[in-house]
């Protein structure tokens, strides 16, 4: 992506090169575009539905639910209104069946890399998975951001990054051959150890504890594996990288012994979870409040019209970062965006419990 | 009310009077202990009130349950005194307990 000073339009957003935009494949046309699948966002769903509005949602997780669903699926929520006790992924899924009715389209691990307004003043939607959209209104429902991995702290790592240090898999075929090292005690690095140590030329599983969070079965699998003398498992922590220009020969580790050994690593593969950036959000010319995007407490409309933003990152006097806030921001951000999607259309206001009309859309008349 | 002493990466040394009750973290964030993030506001999901707890008062201050050591695999630099601030209860054993903030929060 270019530098947001040269890509930015008349109207402050974000534009596309000539290039970007030939690589697109897939054009999705749609009502709104919901950036973040979070509580707020899937919220939305159902508040825009009502109002006939059809929806896609993007997240970079590959599941719904936000916060909610990666970071405490299984902890109760106490102040979500109605439910004395709720758990984040209870409360996910009760908000999935909610906006079930409206069929909302999910793209799943794909991170919006950037908006611009259309000449018709629709806009246009990319993913960093070459994925484009045309909608008549966008939402703004990314929570404390997008996730990405936490990078551990090696010294150094960043010359690394991408060439011999990733924080992913995308095709295994990039690890044939090498000596590869797996650091972490999750699934995702347990997952990995057994998928690639076929085609590795050698497998190390580093974890700091001889204790493994991962599904028992793959756990079991990975020791059979270790025993047979398939794959070296340390336990101990990475303090450094050797290499050239980017491509790595050997990993500085430091076992629970306190000894320092080099292992010889050609790839390497961290897991130590998620955490929150902004991401691209700071680049789409919108004003801003310390990285929260600035809205009005009647549309929750940002400095762009047509462009709203809900929840988490959104700020405006008084705002709480709590879930039911969100969820009353929703409410409203959709009456003000029926007025962006169907500017021809009245917008009733109607209570579900007596409405036909509303119950017919829900499925229930 | 029990005194915390909390050593932040670059020496400075904060002593904080806790009530007992609260957790080490609360004591940190309210007093604005550089290192201290505390992201998840005290839920044990996200490792960034982690601590090395001082050798002498590791006794004191007990072993992690499982899902704090979980959440410990997320954090970084960890030893074997390290433990998340916020699963640690201020009682009146732990008058005088010294914490030290991890260089990587620093
Ligand atoms: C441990 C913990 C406990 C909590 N307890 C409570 C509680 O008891 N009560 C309460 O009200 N709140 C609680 N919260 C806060 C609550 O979870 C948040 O307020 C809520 O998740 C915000 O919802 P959201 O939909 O705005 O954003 P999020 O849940 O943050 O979801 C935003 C989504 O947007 C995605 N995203 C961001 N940028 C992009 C992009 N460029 N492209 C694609 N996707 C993107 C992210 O990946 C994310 O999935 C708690 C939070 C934590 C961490």
């Amino acid at each position: 992506m270019q530098a947001p000073s040269e890509g930015l339009n008349h109207a402050g957003l974000f534009m596309f090169t000539e290039v970007q935009r030939s690589i697109m494949s897939e054009i999705i046309e749609t009502d709104v575009v919901i950036i973040g699948a979070g509580p707020v966002g899937l919220f939305a769903v159902f508040e825009l539905g009502l109002l006939d509005i059809r929806c896609h949602l993007i997240d970079i997780l590959d599941k719904p639910g936000g916060q909610c669903a990666e970071l405490y699926p299984e902890k109760p929520i106490y102040d979500i209104p109605g439910f004395p006790i709720i758990t984040g992924q209870g409360l996910t899924d009760n908000l999935l069946a909610q906006a079930k009715p409206f069929a909302p389209t999910f793209h799943l691990g794909e991170m919006v890399a950037g908006i611009e307004r259309l000449e018709d003043n629709r806009f246009r939607v990319i993913t960093d998975n070459d994925k484009a959209f045309i909608a008549k209104a966008i939402v703004i429902a990314a929570g404390g951001g997008s996730f990405q991995p936490k990078r551990p702290p090696v010294p150094g790592i960043d010359v690394y990054e991408g060439k011999s240090v990733h924080y992913s898999v995308r095709k295994m075929e990039a690890f044939r051959d090498h000596d590869i090292l797996i650091v972490g005690g999750g699934d995702s690095a347990l997952d990995w150890t057994l998928n690639l140590q076929p085609l590795a030329k050698s497998v190390t599983l580093m974890h700091r504890r001889d204790a493994f969070r991962a599904a028992p079965d793959s756990v079991n699998k990975m020791r059979a594996l270790a025993e047979a003398g398939q794959l070296k498992l340390v336990f101990g922590q990475v303090t450094g990288l050797e290499g050239d220009d980017g491509h790595m020969t050997h990993a500085v580790i430091v076992d629970n012994d306190n000894q320092e050994h080099r292992l010889p690593a050609t790839r390497m593969l961290p897991f130590f979870g998620l955490t929150m950036k902004l991401g691209p959000i700071a680049e789409w010319g919108l004003n801003l409040h310390e990285n929260l995007i600035k809205v009005d407490t009647e549309k929750f409309e940002t400095s762009e019209p047509g462009i709203f933003s809900i929840g988490d990152i959104n700020w405006y006097p008084g705002k709480l970062k709590l879930i039911l806030s969100g969820f009353h921001e929703a409410a409203l951000m959709a009456q003000a965006a029926s007025r962006v999607v169907n500017p021809d259309k009245k917008v009733l206001f109607q209570y579900t419990t007596s409405s036909t009309s509303l119950q017919k859309k829900l499925g229930v008349a | 009310m029990a005194k915390i002493t909390y050593i932040a990466f670059d020496g400075t040394v904060y002593d904080i009077e806790a009530r007992e009750g609260t957790t080490v973290m609360e004591n940190a964030v309210r007093n604005s202990v550089p290192g201290i993030e505390a992201e998840c506001g005290g839920a044990c999901a996200c490792a960034t009130c982690h601590v090395y707890v001082d050798p002498d008062w590791v006794e004191a201050t007990g072993e992690p349950q499982p899902m704090e050591e979980d959440m410990l695999d997320f954090a970084q630099d960890v030893q074997p005194n390290s433990r998340l601030s916020c699963q640690i209860r201020v009682t009146a054993a732990l008058d005088g307990l010294i914490v030290r903030v991890p260089e990587s929060q620093g």
